[in-house]
């Protein structure tokens, strides 16, 4: 389970501050589904950073499981179970996308278990686990080995950053099998995912939407969806895809 | 052949030998050659004149190797070795050279190696050169080899020098002329660390129609070590040639990459690329979010940088 208590976020802009979070409380119980959506800037990659602790919050406390790890590095929360899927995969020279999955799995894994990871994400095994993880790949290939990064881990919180972007909507229909057998196969596991996609939301258990870095809505898809889709705002937000996060 | 178990793992590292090779083969030891075998095929003399051997290979020899590791292991021992490699045409064969030095004393250990390679008509030729110091000694180990590479029409090339670990002193030096259709490929990979020195240099010139070339490098420069690649193309035909030099520095490391591509011909189509810079930060960022620390995450992307 993961808390998150009053978090702030400022950075310094000029001779001022700029808020990007504003006193975000929020729960993802365990087994839970949640989904993260609101418009452009609205703070939630950086609300996914802070979790992960890529950036560190101005005020308030993450805990997971009970413990306060608001004050642990990225690899000390890593170790403690928590699993990234970033927006924008990182490229490696020389790395192979083999080596990766076995530094993600923390296993000397057979090339055989990791072309489960890659066909899982819709990659033929065979023609990747070999490749290079490096410019060589198209942004939709790169995208699907991190998703197999995070599957690899198997933690109990995976948290994924617009997974769907550069995925082809042929593909969208398998994205989606992958977070529901994710589900189904990691025991009390969380997950969270940042999108915009109406598909996506439709899986949520949970839906929370951050607007101008504050929780403009949270509860259960049921009331939340109906909410969002009603409304031609929030709905412009939710239908882009793509696009810069803060 | 006797070998002390230092010898052993020098050769062990700089040619994967853990016994007594297959095919052709000179181990040189402290300056004396303690094996050697030549086959139906290749053969090896020692040369009158300087030290060093005659490498002859036969015309049509395929799929056969040639192994020639040098070890040092007495401290102060300096020496300049020429080692010449006459290859037939229609050969296909796999050149295993390296050395390896252990400088456990006061003085320096210093082997310059010049070797100089006569490939012939549609030949193909794989080569590969380590090169490792070990041993706490404050002697500087000291590795300057030369490369002088002729080929001829039609013939391919594949050079792959490593230098990863415990050489304090190195100046590399590679001239390649190619004729006609030859196509020359190296990967050259460098590490140094401490107060370590590294000069590589490169003279390729494309002579005849269609020679190509592709040179690259992949570098770390760590502590306070210095760097400098220094990679020239000459294209006096229609030809097309690329040097490449890729680096990650570290620490107070300093790189120097020098351009060089002279076009004699209008059809040459020449490249170079080059970039220095530190690890990405994102990158580290990616694999801490694997369960790694900051220093194991620098030393995979290293690992496989250099890979």
């Amino acid at each position: 389970m993961l808390e998150l208590q009053h978090i702030s976020f400022e950075v310094p802009e000029n001779d001022a501050t700029h808020e990007i979070l504003r006193d975000v409380s929020l729960t993802v119980p365990a087994g839970r589904l949640v989904v993260i959506t609101g418009p452009n800037g609205g703070g939630k990659s950086t609300l996914a950073r802070l979790v992960m602790g890529i950036e560190r919050p101005t005020s308030g406390a993450i805990l997971f499981n009970g413990q306060d790890i608001t004050s642990l590095s990225i690899t000390e929360r890593a170790r403690l179970g928590i699993s990234f899927a970033l927006q924008q995969p990182v490229r490696f020279k020389g790395l192979q996308v083999l080596d990766l999955l076995r530094l993600a799995s923390g296993r000397d894994i057979t090339p055989s278990d990791a072309c489960e990871y890659l066909s899982a994400v819709g990659l033929c095994a065979r023609d990747y686990i070999n490749r290079e993880v490096n410019a060589s790949l198209s942004g939709g290939e790169l995208k699907r080995i991190e998703i197999a990064t995070v599957l690899a881990r198997g933690t109990a919180l995976s948290i994924f950053d617009e997974p769907e972007a550069g995925i082809d909507l042929w593909s969208f229909q398998n994205l989606i099998q992958v977070f529901q057998d994710m589900r189904r196969d990691i025991r009390d596991s969380s997950i969270i995912i940042i999108s915009h996609q109406e598909r996506i939301l439709n899986i949520a258990d949970e839906i929370v939407v951050l607007q101008g870095g504050t929780l403009a809505m949270q509860g259960p898809r049921d009331q939340i969806l109906p909410r969002l889709t009603g409304t031609a705002s929030a709905l412009q937000g939710c239908r882009r895809i793509g696009g810069g996060e803060q | 052949m006797k070998l002390d178990s230092i010898q052993k793992q020098l050769l062990a590292e700089i040619a994967d030998l853990h016994s007594i090779p297959e095919g052709a083969y000179n181990i040189r030891s402290n300056s004396q050659s303690v094996g050697r075998v030549s086959t139906a095929n290749i053969e090896i003399t020692s040369k009158t004149d300087v030290s060093g051997m005659d490498i002859r290979i036969k015309p049509g020899t395929r799929h056969q190797s040639v192994h020639i590791p040098v070890v040092l292991t007495e401290s102060g021992l300096s020496e300049v070795v020429y080692n010449d490699f006459f290859i037939g045409e229609d050969c296909d064969v796999v050149i295993i050279a390296g050395c390896g030095i252990d400088n456990c004393g006061k003085a320096d250990s210093e082997h310059d190696g010049i070797h100089r390679f006569w490939v012939g008509k549609n030949s193909k030729v794989k080569y590969v050169e380590k090169h490792y110091g070990s041993g706490d000694g404050t002697g500087k180990r000291i590795l300057n080899p030369g490369t002088e590479v002729y080929m001829d029409e039609n013939s391919t090339m594949e050079m792959e020098m490593a230098q990863i670990k415990g050489v304090d002193d190195t100046d590399r030096k590679t001239v390649a002329e190619l004729a006609a259709g030859a196509k020359l490929v190296v990967r050259e990979r460098l590490m140094t660390h401490g107060k370590q020195r590294a000069l590589s240099t490169y003279d390729v010139r494309l002579n005849g129609a269609g020679a190509s070339a592709d040179v690259v490098s992949r570098s770390v420069a760590r502590d306070d070590s210095y760097q400098r690649f220094d990679a020239k193309i000459v294209g006096n035909a229609p030809c097309n040639g690329h040097t490449e030099c890729d680096s990650i520095i570290m620490d107070n490391g300093r790189i120097l990459a020098v351009p060089g591509l002279e076009a004699n011909d209008v059809d040459a189509a020449l490249v170079h690329e080059a970039a220095i810079g530190k690890i990405a930060g994102e990158q580290l960022t990616k694999l801490m979010t694997l369960g790694l620390t900051e220093q194991e995450a620098e030393e995979q992307i290293i690992n496989g940088f250099l890979k």
